[in-house]
């Protein structure tokens, strides 16, 4: 299942890029299920994804926890806590 | 009515406010943030994302609509680097009366800081640079909204 990603604030930069494809297998099944999934890459990857309870997550522009489902999904982000206003 | 605006641009609290006032209304409320200098910054850097952030926006603004009878929700919210002293956000409120002016007005402010995807970055004279961490306060403030005591009604 193609997925767009997005990263932003300290994720994109750990990570190193703010958006990437990717196809997860289809055992990934939830965001906390792709966070895992992607922090197995290591290296930035991990240091940014490797304490999932430091994220948070939108789906096609929703926010949502991280035992939200990605089933149909064509966007998720990750991102620290927000902190705008 | 909704005026949403994300923008780096400055804006002009005075015409917004005019605006408004133009709506027939008893009562404005307005809320305007500013960068603070604590601790030798010198650079705000706003992060969101854009393809989410006005519908988040507007989303609050019809959550207020719902809640208080107002006739018009402004929600202005810069991006990009900003300095000491420059307004970050702003937040109005119209309504027949104060109270739902001022209750919206302050509910909006504090839902922005829970549930808008913006991200501040931190840059201080001396170099070093941090990504502003999520209060525990602003989560509260948020979230009292929630609790029975707090709803008009």
């Amino acid at each position: 299942m193609a997925l767009t990603m997005l990263y932003f604030a300290w994720v994109r930069e750990a990570i190193g890029t703010g958006e990437e494809q990717v196809d997860p297998p289809a055992t990934v099944t939830t965001v906390a299920g792709l966070v895992d999934w992607l922090a197995a890459r290591g290296g930035g990857y991990a240091t940014a994804l490797g304490e999932p309870a430091r994220l948070r997550a939108a789906v096609d522009q929703t926010f949502v926890t991280l035992d939200g489902s990605i089933a149909g999904a064509r966007e998720v982000a990750l991102f620290p806590p927000v902190t705008g206003g | 009515m909704i005026r949403i605006l994300v923008s780096p641009d400055r804006f002009d609290p005075g015409a917004e406010t005019a605006r408004l006032e133009a709506q027939d209304v008893g009562a404005v409320a307005t809320f305007v943030g500013l960068v603070r200098g604590d601790g030798g910054l010198v650079e705000m850097m706003l992060e969101h994302y854009p393809a989410m952030t006005g519908a988040a926006l507007d989303a609050l603004a019809r959550e207020a609509m719902a809640r208080w009878p107002l006739k018009t929700v402004t929600l202005i919210h810069r991006v990009g680097a900003l300095v000491p002293g420059e307004r970050i956000v702003f937040v109005g409120t119209a309504s027949p009366h104060r109270a739902a002016a001022l209750e919206a007005c302050a509910y909006l402010i504090d839902r922005l800081k829970t549930d808008a995807p913006f991200w501040k970055r931190e840059r201080f004279a001396d170099g070093k640079a941090r990504w502003v961490e999520a209060r525990v306060e602003d989560q509260a403030a948020a979230a009292l909204w929630n609790t029975a005591a707090a709803r008009p009604d």
